[in-house]
């Protein structure tokens, strides 16, 4: 299953994720909506970076794209120096298995699997046998703090417990980018404030971590947030200061 | 190719599912063990029906003695026909398509047969050897009557199964002894059974046609002639029939309109009629099997279906950590296969399991020995394992291949 991916490298192997004038639109009926009017984004490897922006502003859209959840219509995406374009849905499994771990607000986690089988779904699909999985697997529950429950089903855990299991998940596959999309979202403060934690000793480790929320204080434990407006980024913040020019300033 | 890492998967994911799995899988089973319950009750119809003709061969013509209802060339109606060994002989060389031919000569109920202490009153009937063939007798001991015997008018005779049990009692050996007819010796040859268990015909003994004319005082005459045509159609059977019926007016000069002076009846016509049946009766149980089975596929795609898209969000969580569709279909598919199939192999076994049960406790006459063609049983259970494959198929070909965040919203 597991085959050496090609890909033409760029020069600048410091950076992860390189997006150049991204656009997405969907089709309802005969309605189009323009959901990225032109992404430009670097992202590095090790960053942890957050994305805000208000409900439509296209920020769950940019990260399906980058997590090749959905594909861009227009521009160019490069994720760890390969381009991705005219990509097949095998090739971008193939991708997403090696290189990205998702977390989703609603968990998406499989309900009839334990906690254990669900932590060692991905490495399933690298072709690594039960018992060794299964072990790995918990290995990783112990690290998100979940050992005691290994089998327990989904649903007998709490939010924060289905979203420790979620990470961990996330992590098993050994990706270089984990995607959370809200990954606070359905979660109290202290809950949401123990899985940020766990996101910082994540990225202390050296993986690139890609947050979207609409919370701040969530926002603020990253080394950086992105806001995105209208399908634009509008503002682009490192360290508390605006990091490089926007695109607004492109599209005048 | 088999992996049993992808096997573990699926079984874990019908243990996880027992409800979704005992649905189609129940779906499947009781569509294929209505088809064989279906299948065996309309077998069953049929052999009773044939099981009915069985005694006697289905190719046979048999003309009896008559009176003349019409009057024809100066004789009036009324006349008595009596055929006699000349018209036996007649038939015999004149009429094409003729298998096999006897002449029978009765002696109606009455006639004490008597071995030693025991006795009783039976029926003699003497006959060609041919006729053994045409009222399809089977030899339990000795042997049958044959051209010896009638040649020379031996004075053997072939008795049934009945009167075997009935004169010689504690075992005692019939063949080769001497039973007194009408107080006339004559020598056990053979001991026969009919099949159709009609005590008319079991209440009987054959001897030659000639021994039976000489000792019994029969001169020439024939109570009957029956013939075989050989595999011929009904159609040519009735040509026969008719040329029979032209050729016998002539020789005794009676009306070939009258149908009164000789009976004939041709049991080709009759079994063709029931063979009619027959082919009514087994499209009859095709249609309805035909029938469950487009209900059992239609079940069992509709279950695949809402299967696959009750899946569709987990797919869209296997698609988002790394499964290619292809792993998704085929995990679908074996799925479906492994449950359809083992459902239909259970269906077939209960299936199969009554209609054994039942076959032995039921024979009534037009019922009898309900079976199943196990080939239509397993092509059958193939077919809807085919048809839930494909029907899980369609829908998980589009689940694995759409984009796994539309699958994601899936809720």
């Amino acid at each position: 299953m597991l085959r050496i991916l090609k890909f033409k490298c760029l020069t600048n192997n410091n950076v992860m994720i390189k997006l150049n004038n991204i656009h997405k639109s969907y089709q309802t009926g005969n309605n189009s909506l323009h959901v990225l009017k032109g992404i430009n984004l670097e992202v590095n490897a090790g960053e942890m970076v957050a994305v805000m922006g208000s409900s439509g502003s296209g920020k769950s859209t940019l990260l399906n794209i980058i997590g090749l959840l959905d594909v861009h219509d227009q521009g160019d995406y490069y994720l760890d120096g390969n381009l991705i374009k005219g990509m097949n849905e095998t090739k971008a499994a193939l991708l997403r298995n090696k290189f990205l771990g998702f977390v989703f607000q609603s968990f998406n986690l499989i309900s009839f699997k334990n906690a254990v089988e669900n932590v060692a779904l991905p490495l399933y699909y690298q072709g690594v046998s039960r018992r060794k999985r299964n072990k790995i697997a918990m290995e990783y529950l112990d690290r998100v703090g979940l050992l005691p429950w290994a089998d327990h089903l989904p649903n007998e855990l709490s939010g924060g417990q289905k979203q420790r299991l979620a990470i961990a998940r996330s992590l098993i596959g050994n990706p270089k980018v984990i995607l959370a999309d809200e990954p606070t979202g359905a979660l109290d403060s202290v809950t949401s404030s123990e899985v940020m934690d766990l996101f910082q000793e994540i990225n202390q480790s050296g993986i690139t971590l890609i947050i979207v929320t609409h919370e701040n204080d969530i926002a603020h434990k990253t080394q950086r947030i992105i806001k995105l407006h209208d399908g634009l980024i509008d503002t682009d913040h490192k360290n508390g200061r605006t990091k490089i020019e926007t695109n607004a300033v492109f599209a005048i | 190719m088999f992996d049993l890492d992808k096997w573990q998967e699926i079984f874990n994911t019908i243990e996880k599912n027992k409800m979704r799995t005992f649905l189609t899988g129940f779906s499947v089973a009781w569509g294929i063990f209505m088809l064989i319950i279906l299948q065996g009750a309309g077998v069953g119809l049929q052999k009773g029906t044939e099981s009915q003709f069985r005694s006697s061969a289905t190719n046979a013509i048999w003309i009896w003695n008559g009176q003349t209802s019409k009057a024809y060339k100066g004789s009036n109606s009324g006349r008595q026909i009596q055929m006699k060994n000349e018209d036996y002989d007649f038939l015999g060389t004149h009429i094409d398509g003729i298998d096999k031919i006897s002449g029978r000569y009765n002696l109606w109920s009455g006639n004490i047969i008597s071995y030693k202490k025991e006795s009783g009153a039976y029926s003699i009937r003497g006959i060609h050897t041919d006729y053994q063939t045409v009222e399809m007798l089977t030899l339990v001991k000795g042997r049958f009557l044959n051209e010896h015997d009638q040649r020379y008018s031996r004075k053997c005779v072939l008795i049934s199964k009945l009167v075997d049990e009935a004169l010689f009692k504690h075992g005692e050996e019939s063949v080769g002894k001497y039973v007194n007819i009408n107080g006339v010796p004559f020598k056990v040859v053979g001991v026969f059974d009919d099949d159709d268990g009609r005590d008319d015909n079991m209440q009987v003994v054959y001897v030659a046609l000639s021994a039976a004319q000489r000792v019994f005082g029969g001169g020439r005459n024939v109570n009957g002639i029956v013939v075989t045509v050989g595999d011929a159609t009904a159609e040519e059977a009735i040509e026969i029939e008719n040329e029979m019926k032209a050729k016998m007016a002539a020789r005794h000069r009676f009306d070939p309109t009258d149908e009164r002076a000789l009976f004939f009846w041709n049991s080709v016509e009759e079994f063709t009629r029931f063979r009619k049946l027959f082919a009514s009766i087994s499209l009859f149980v095709w249609v309805i099997g035909i029938g469950t089975i487009i209900a059992g596929v239609v079940g069992v795609s509709n279950i695949m279906m809402i299967v696959v898209k009750d899946r569709t969000k987990e797919i869209g969580i296997r698609k988002a950590l790394g499964a290619t569709p292809r792993s998704i279909v085929s995990l679908v598919l074996q799925e479906a296969i492994l449950i359809t199939a083992f459902a239909g192999y259970i269906g077939l076994v209960l299936g199969v399991g009554l209609l054994e049960l039942i076959s032995d406790r039921i024979d009534t006459p037009f019922f009898r020995q309900p079976e199943v063609n196990i080939t239509v049983a397993i092509g059958a259970t193939a077919l809807l394992v085919i048809a839930g494959a494909l029907a899980g198929f369609i829908p998980a070909q589009r689940a694995a291949s759409i984009k796994p965040i539309e699958a994601l919203r899936d809720e």
